[in-house]
């Protein structure tokens, strides 16, 4: 079996899998059930400021008959008592010492504050502090979580105060409610960050009730916006992810990333690793199925590694970050067209229609070879759908949205023409700008566009 | 999905058949919460996938435990069997099996109709537990090419997982006439016709119009074999109503749509030849008393009103010997003719455990209560063997 373990700036644990800040890790109780069920880790639901809760709190997206494809929430940070959770915390980190306990703090804005609690956490026996950026609703108008991380100056100043006193590693999560998320990993380095985790909440509202025009989650006839989370969210995370992973300062400096944002099953687990993330963090999944997730995260991570004949879970953080290209970078003379395969092709015609009316009408209906015209047709025949490859830009669409497995195929077809970017193109022939010059360029390398 | 299939292997060896060959609507899919207003989860269907998965690549999941120099001879390679002598082995027992018939895998191998499970993933459900270290001998049977005592003698326990006998006789006359088959026969004929490539299948020898004397499952399956083969008619003849029959209603349900034809309250009481050949089944009329304790209505027979159901093959469906002659020569006790056994699958003799159809004596015999019999067993005869005496090594040099 392969090895799971890791090491994230110096905290270890027996595999990459931490209970986010969130609910699951609000209390002793539930920490020390969670490692008894095999987590690596937990992050400690923030602690800091005294506050209070209002009731109804989590609001559902469901999709197509799939319950809690996100899920979104008003809680606040702990409403526990500051000095039971310390307790509490170092009741498990006594007891569990294989496994990362990390605390995630937020307080007000001085350097005070922080140094009080950081020290409080240290002396738990914790072995990291998450600086919590991110929680996008309550709390940011208290002027803390994402209030901070959305102005850069904030994050470096604050993150520079706890760097100062902090002897455990740092690590800043960053908050998905900006423009570009490099912004804050930047300045979360420049305050002397350890380690940064993203992606936190996004903000959002669940929707409308239709008959009391109520806001859902509903509190007293109101509703606020809230963080949004579960794998509805896992493409975004997987971009910010990869954004930050790919910035020169996080490769030159190796700093670690913990990667959260809709991890359900041990394939979303492999895909965060491959794009950066050292650490993994999960909170709507164990919401949704409970502690028990574990064994499939685990079980199935180790026997994807074997299968790769990889060793190490190490092998593989980011792995596939060197595959982050930009647009510009990208081989525009790379061809690939759509083959749909007609003895699985169950005629619903959804192809065509989408590629007719929402791509490049480049798919044909035919009855025995030969093009119909299907709004004159009046033939008992079942059509077929075939495509005109000389005229299929390979955008994907039909692929993806034909209801059968692998029946439409995207093919890679020889172009004929040199690999070129549009980044080489603007270095050499940056008269294309202008339209006259672009139809000469694509005459000359036989640019066809239907 | 590899982990899936060891999940599923470590709670039932027997996995890739009971996804298959599982009355899932009676357990597992009608038991799902999602029944009442959905769909339930296709569990049989996704285990089959999970199953397939692990045997095309040919994984072996399981390390079986360090000898421990004890020896069990089970007797029988059905599902009870082959569970009892993989988890044995697992356990680090040497396990040793006697199979009467040519192919091992029981039931699964022999009487599973072809449409629900074909010969194969039977019999790379042995290999499966052969890649244990099981022994699997065929071609043997007890009391003809073993007795018991040797085994008793040679063997620190025995598991008896021999299934049921044949479909015993009508007793009535033209029994014996060509075109009288057992369901059992005729299913296993098509079994292996079909292990031998789908011409032999349509070779067999099968009648235009066939009647299935019976309404249990197995009556069913060689109803719809026979169908499928391409008898022009085939006819289910019954002595009791159709909320009597014994077969699943899904199953019942199922063959309606298959084109079978039933004949109820009709009891066969000869069939009738012409050169030496099935012309037809000549039958008495029933009617239906009062409920007997089981709840089914008593038949009489009315012997004044006969009826003669026209066909040139008759197949008996009508259950299963009891294990008589097995329970003699380990000479145990029976219960209503079948092996008696506590809880713990021990029988009178605390050397012999049993289990299987051949301990079935009520309830539905399935090939999971098999296999959970197997691994009842297996526990029982580790707790067994862990309790007597410590043997020297030297023992077997002295």
């Amino acid at each position: 079996m392969a090895d799971l373990s890791i090491d994230f700036a110096g905290i270890t644990s027996p595999n990459p899998f931490w209970l986010a800040s969130a609910p699951p890790s609000n209390s002793g109780y539930q920490v020390h059930k969670a490692f008894e069920y095999g987590w690596g880790g937990a992050v400690w639901k923030t602690i800091g400021e005294p506050v209070l809760n209002v009731s109804s709190r989590y609001g559902a997206l469901n999709v197509g008959g799939r319950r809690l494809v996100a899920i979104n929430n008003v809680e606040l940070i702990s409403d526990r008592p500051l000095d039971v959770n310390l307790r509490e915390i170092a009741d498990v980190k006594r007891m569990w010492p294989d496994r990362a306990v990390i605390v995630s703090a937020m307080v007000g804005s001085t350097p005070e504050a922080w140094a009080d609690i950081v020290r409080k956490i240290e002396d738990t026996g914790a072995d990291g502090i998450e600086l919590n950026y991110g929680c996008p609703h309550g709390m940011s108008e208290r002027g803390m979580g994402s209030a901070v991380g959305q102005v850069p100056e904030y994050c470096s100043m604050i993150t520079g105060w706890v760097s100062d006193v902090a002897s455990i590693p740092v690590i800043v999560k960053l908050t998905p409610n900006v423009t570009d998320v490099t912004v804050p990993a930047r300045a979360a380095l420049v305050g002397r960050a350890d380690a940064l985790s993203l992606i936190n909440t996004i903000n959002s509202i669940m929707g409308v009730d239709l008959d009391s025009f109520e806001l859902r989650p509903n509190i007293g006839g109101k509703g606020s916006h809230g963080g949004y989370a579960g794998q509805a969210v896992k493409p975004i995370a997987l971009h910010m992810l990869s954004a930050v992973a790919g910035l020169t300062e996080v490769r030159a400096a190796r700093t670690p990333i913990s990667g959260m944002g809709g991890i359900e099953t041990w394939r979303d687990a492999a895909e965060f690793m491959l794009l950066g993330a050292t650490s993994l963090q999960v909170c709507t999944a164990v919401m949704h199925y409970g502690f028990r997730v574990i064994d499939d995260l685990t079980d199935g991570l180790s026997r994807w590694l074997d299968d790769k004949g990889i060793a190490s879970v190490r092998e593989i953080v980011g792995a596939s970050v060197p595959r982050i290209s930009a647009f510009g970078d990208l081989d525009l003379a790379h061809r690939s067209v759509a083959r749909i395969d007609p003895e699985t092709c169950i005629n619903c015609n959804l192809c065509y229609v989408a590629c007719e009316e929402a791509a490049h009408q480049c798919i044909d209906l035919t009855v025995d070879g030969a093009r119909i015209d299907p709004h004159r047709y009046a033939g008992a025949a079942t059509t077929q759908p075939v495509v005109r490859e000389d005229d299929c830009v390979g955008c994907n669409l039909c692929s993806l949205v034909c209801p059968v497995d692998a029946c439409i195929e995207m093919i890679t077809l020889p172009s004929g023409r040199e690999s070129v970017t549009w980044n080489q193109l603007m270095r050499e022939r940056p008269e294309v700008l202008e339209w006259d010059a672009m139809l000469r360029y694509r005459d000359e390398t036989g640019i066809d566009i239907h | 999905m590899t982990g899936a299939a060891v999940t599923i292997l470590e709670a039932n060896l027997m996995g890739a058949s009971c996804a298959r060959v599982c009355p899932v609507e009676e357990l597992c899919e009608g038991a799902c919460v999602l029944g009442a207003d959905h769909k339930p989860i296709e569990i049989g269907r996704l285990q089959r996938y999970a199953t397939d998965h692990i045997y095309e690549r040919g994984v072996m999941p399981f390390t079986a435990a360090p000898p421990t120099g004890r020896r069990v001879a089970v007797v029988g390679a059905g599902p009870a069997g082959l569970t009892c002598a993989g988890e044995l082995a697992k356990l680090g027992h040497e396990a040793v099996v006697f199979e009467r018939r040519e192919l091992p895998g029981g039931l699964s191998t022999y009487g599973i109709v072809v449409m629900r499970e074909p010969i194969r993933v039977s019999l790379e459900e042995v290999d499966f537990v052969r890649r244990l270290g099981v022994e699997v001998h065929t071609g043997v049977e007890i009391g003809r090419d073993v007795t018991p005592e040797s085994l008793l003698e040679e063997f620190d326990a025995v598991f008896l997982g021999a299934g049921l006998g044949g479909v015993p006789a009508l007793g009535i006359p033209g029994e014996y006439l060509e075109g009288v088959t057992e369901a059992l026969d005729f299913i296993a004929a098509t079994k292996l016709a079909e292990k031998d490539g789908l011409d032999r299948l349509n070779g067999l020898p099968l009648g235009r119009h066939v009647a299935v004397i019976g309404a249990g499952n197995t009556a069913i399956d060689a109803a719809t074999v026979a169908r499928r083969l391409g008898a022009e008619r085939v006819t289910i003849v019954y002595r009791r109503s159709e909320s009597e029959m014994p077969a699943y209603d899904f199953e019942i349900a199922f063959i309606k749509q298959e084109g079978v034809e039933f004949r109820l309250q009709l009891q066969p009481l000869e069939i009738l030849g012409r050169d030496g050949r099935v012309s037809g089944l000549r039958c008495a009329r029933v009617t239906l008393g009062v409920p007997g304790p089981d709840g089914r209505r008593s038949p009489t027979v009315d012997p004044t009103d006969e009826v003669v159901v026209p066909c040139d093959q008759v197949i008996t469906a009508i259950g299963q010997e009891k294990p008589r002659a097995l329970i003699e020569a380990f000479g145990l006790e029976s219960t209503l003719g079948y092996a008696a056994v506590d809880e713990a699958l021990r029988t009178t003799n605390p050397k012999v455990f049993a289990g299987g159809d051949c301990v079935r004596a009520t309830g539905h015999a399935m090939t999971v209560t098999a296999v959970a019999d197997g691994k009842i067993a297996a526990r029982s005869i580790d707790a067994y063997l862990a309790s007597l005496p410590v043997r020297s090594a030297l023992e077997g040099t002295r």
